[in-house]
C-alpha cells in the first residue's frame, strides 16, 4: 500500500517537472520574441509612423495605409460575421430539425474551421474579386476574411448556445413564451458573453491574417487610404510582410514597429475578451 | 359550488416513444384546492404534471392519448393556443430556475411577453407578485440586483412570483421544496396555504408529511398508474388500496 502510494507520488512529481519544463520553454520563447519586437520596434516608432504612407526609404516609411486598410476591412467584417455567424448558430441549435442532415451540416462547418487560410484567399479571388466583379476591394477583402472566420464564429456560438441550460428554456415556455421570445429574450442574452468572447478571438485571428488577402490580391505598396468599400487597400500584416522582404536592413526595424502595433491591437482585443468573460462569469 | 372541477383528466395514456409512462389516468382537480401527487421515483408524477400545461409537447417522441379538460374545454384539440394555455396554467419546477437577469426582470418577463409595456403597471404587477410569493420584504431594496444572488429558497419563491405575475388560474408545482432546507420549505408550505384562496394548486412531492400538511386531496401514483385518489386524510388514515397503505407506511418506495 505504502509502496504504491510512494510510486504514485513519484510519478506525480516527475510529470509535474516535465510539464513545468515545457511551459517555461514556451514562455521563454514568447518572452524572447516579444522582447525582440519591442526593442527593435521602439527604434523607429513615433507619431509620424502612423501618419505617413509607405516609402522606399525606411526612415520615411509609415503604416498609415495598412492601419486604415485594417480598420476598414475589419470594421466591415465585424457586422457581417457577427450577424451571419450568430444567426447560423441560432438556426442550427434552436430551430433546425434534429436529423442526419443537420448533423452533417454541423460536422462540415466544424471541418471548415480547419482549412488552411490560403484556400479561402483563392475562394475570395475566384468568387468575390473575379466572378462577382468586386475587384481587389475592401469589400472583397472583408468578405474573404468573413468566410475564413465564420466557421470558428459559428462553432463557438453554437457551444455558447448549447451551454444555456434547458431549465431556462422550460421556465420561459412555462410562462407562455413562444419559441422566438424564448430564444431572443432568454437564450441569447445568457449566451451572449460567451458568443462575444469567441467572436472577439476570431476577429483577432483575422487581423493577423496575411496569406488569404495577398492571395485575393490586396496591394502591398499603397500611397492612399481607402475612401469607400470599393477601393483597393492593404493591411498591417501585409505591410510588415512586405518590409521584411526588402533588401535594406533598416526595413527590419520598420517591420518591427508594424509588428509591435499589431501585437498591441491583439493584446487589446484579447484583454477585452478576457474582461467580458470575467465580468459575466462572476455572476 | 364548493367542489367545482377545474381540470378533468380523462383516460390519459402517455408515451415516450415506445415507453408507456402513464396508464389510463382519470381524475378531477378541484378549484381552489391543493391536490398533492405522491409516489415512488419514476412513477410518472412529473410526466403527469407536464401533460396539464402541455410542456411534454417539447419532448421529441412524446405522445398522449385520452383527453384533459380545463374549465370544461379540451386542451388537446388542434386549435388550442398553447401560449394562452400556459399563461393560464403556471408551473414551478423542482430546481429553482431564475433567469440570469435582475429580480425585477425575472418577475416582469411573463407580463412583458404578454404585452404589458406600461412601466407603472409592470411595477405594480412585480410588487404584487413578490408580495404574493412572500418575498417582497426580503428583496424590496434590491430589485435591480441579479436573481442569482438570492438564496435557493428565495430563488424558488422568486420563481413562484414569476409564475404568479402572469395571473394563472392553476399552479403546477413539481417538488418545489426538494432543494430547500426545512426553514425555506416551511415558508413555501405557508405560502401554498395562502395561495389556495386564489389558485388551484397541483403539487408533486416526495415527502408524505408535506402532502399531509398542505393538501386537501392526494393522489398516489405507482408505475404510471393512479392507484388511489381521495381526500388527503382519507388517504393517510384509511387508504382503500393495500399498495397505498404499504407506501405511506413506508413498507416500500
Ligand atoms: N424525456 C423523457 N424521455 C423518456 N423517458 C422519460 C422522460 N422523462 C421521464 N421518462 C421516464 O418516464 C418515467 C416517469 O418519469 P417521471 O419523471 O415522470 O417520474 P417522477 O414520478 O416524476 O419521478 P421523480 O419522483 O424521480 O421525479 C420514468 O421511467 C422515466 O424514466
Ligand atoms: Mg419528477
Amino acid at each position: 500500500m505504502a509502496d504504491l502510494k510512494k510510486k504514485r507520488m513519484l510519478t506525480d512529481k516527475i510529470f509535474k517537472v516535465i510539464f513545468l519544463i515545457f511551459i517555461s520553454l514556451g514562455l521563454v520563447v514568447l518572452a524572447a520574441l516579444i522582447y525582440d519586437i519591442v526593442s527593435k520596434g521602439m527604434v523607429m516608432l513615433d507619431w509620424e509612423f502612423f501618419t505617413r504612407f509607405d516609402s522606399r526609404f525606411p526612415e520615411k516609411a509609415g503604416i498609415k495605409a495598412g492601419l486604415f486598410g485594417t480598420i476598414y476591412v475589419i470594421g466591415l467584417m465585424i457586422p457581417i460575421t457577427f450577424f451571419v455567424g450568430t444567426a447560423t448558430a441560432i438556426y442550427l441549435e434552436e430551430y433546425a430539425p434534429k436529423n442526419k442532415l443537420t448533423d452533417l451540416i454541423k460536422l462540415n462547418i466544424a471541418n471548415l474551421a480547419g482549412i488552411p487560410s490560403i484556400i479561402y484567399g483563392m475562394l475570395g479571388l475566384g468568387v468575390f474579386v473575379r466572378y462577382l466583379n468586386m475587384g481587389r476591394s475592401v469589400l472583397a477583402g472583408a468578405l474573404t476574411l468573413s468566410l475564413l472566420v465564420l466557421p470558428v464564429v459559428i462553432v463557438s456560438a453554437q457551444e455558447a448556445l448549447k451551454s444555456v441550460p434547458d431549465s431556462l428554456r422550460n421556465a420561459s415556455y412555462a410562462l407562455g413564451a413562444n419559441h422566438w421570445h424564448t430564444v431572443y429574450k432568454v437564450v441569447l442574452p445568457s449566451a451572449l458573453p460567451s458568443i462575444l468572447t469567441g467572436f472577439i478571438l476570431a476577429i483577432s485571428r483575422a487581423i493577423g491574417e496575411t496569406a488569404p488577402l495577398i492571395m485575393m490580391g490586396a496591394l502591398t505598396f499603397v500611397m492612399f487610404t481607402p475612401q469607400g468599400i470599393m477601393d483597393s487597400f492593404t493591411v498591417i500584416p501585409i505591410q510588415i510582410f512586405n518590409w521584411t522582404s526588402l533588401p535594406k536592413v533598416e526595413f527590419e526595424l520598420v517591420a518591427a514597429s508594424g509588428s509591435l502595433l499589431l501585437l498591441i491591437l491583439l493584446f487589446i482585443l484579447n484583454g477585452l475578451a478576457t474582461f467580458i468573460r470575467y465580468k459575466y462569469s462572476r455572476k | 359550488m364548493s367542489n367545482q372541477k377545474v381540470l378533468e383528466i380523462k383516460n390519459v395514456d402517455f408515451f415516450y416513444d415506445d415507453f408507456q409512462a402513464l396508464e389510463n389516468i382519470t381524475m378531477d382537480v378541484e378549484k381552489n384546492k391543493v391536490t398533492a401527487l405522491i409516489g415512488p421515483s419514476g412513477c410518472g408524477k412529473s410526466t403527469f404534471l407536464r401533460t396539464i400545461n402541455r410542456m411534454n409537447d417539447l419532448i421529441e417522441g412524446a405522445r398522449l392519448e385520452g383527453d384533459i379538460l380545463f374549465d370544461g374545454e379540451s386542451i388537446y384539440q388542434e386549435n388550442v393556443d398553447v401560449v394562452n394555455l400556459r399563461k393560464r396554467i403556471g408551473m414551478v419546477f423542482q430546481q429553482p430556475n431564475p433567469f440570469p437577469k435582475s429580480i425585477f426582470e425575472n418577475v416582469a418577463y411573463g407580463p412583458k411577453i404578454h404585452g404589458v409595456t406600461d412601466k407603472a403597471e409592470l411595477e405594480e404587477i412585480v410588487v404584487e407578485s413578490l408580495k404574493g410569493a412572500a418575498l417582497y420584504d426580503e428583496v424590496k431594496d434590491r430589485l435591480d440586483t441579479s436573481a442569482l444572488s438570492l438564496s435557493g429558497g428565495q430563488q424558488q419563491r422568486l420563481c413562484i412570483a414569476r409564475a404568479l405575475a402572469v395571473k394563472p388560474e392553476v399552479l403546477l408545482m413539481d417538488e418545489p421544496a426538494s432543494a430547500l432546507d426545512p426553514v425555506a420549505t416551511a415558508k413555501i408550505e405557508d405560502l401554498i396555504e395562502e395561495l389556495k384562496d386564489n389558485y388551484s394548486i397541483v403539487i408533486v412531492t416526495h415527502s408524505m408529511q408535506q402532502a399531509a400538511r398542505v393538501s386537501d386531496l392526494t393522489g398516489f401514483f405507482l408505475m404510471g398508474e393512479l392507484v388511489e385518489y381521495d381526500k388527503t386524510n382519507k388517504i393517510f388514515e384509511n387508504p382503500a388500496d393495500q399498495r397505498t397503505e404499504d407506501y405511506i407506511t413506508g413498507r416500500f418506495g
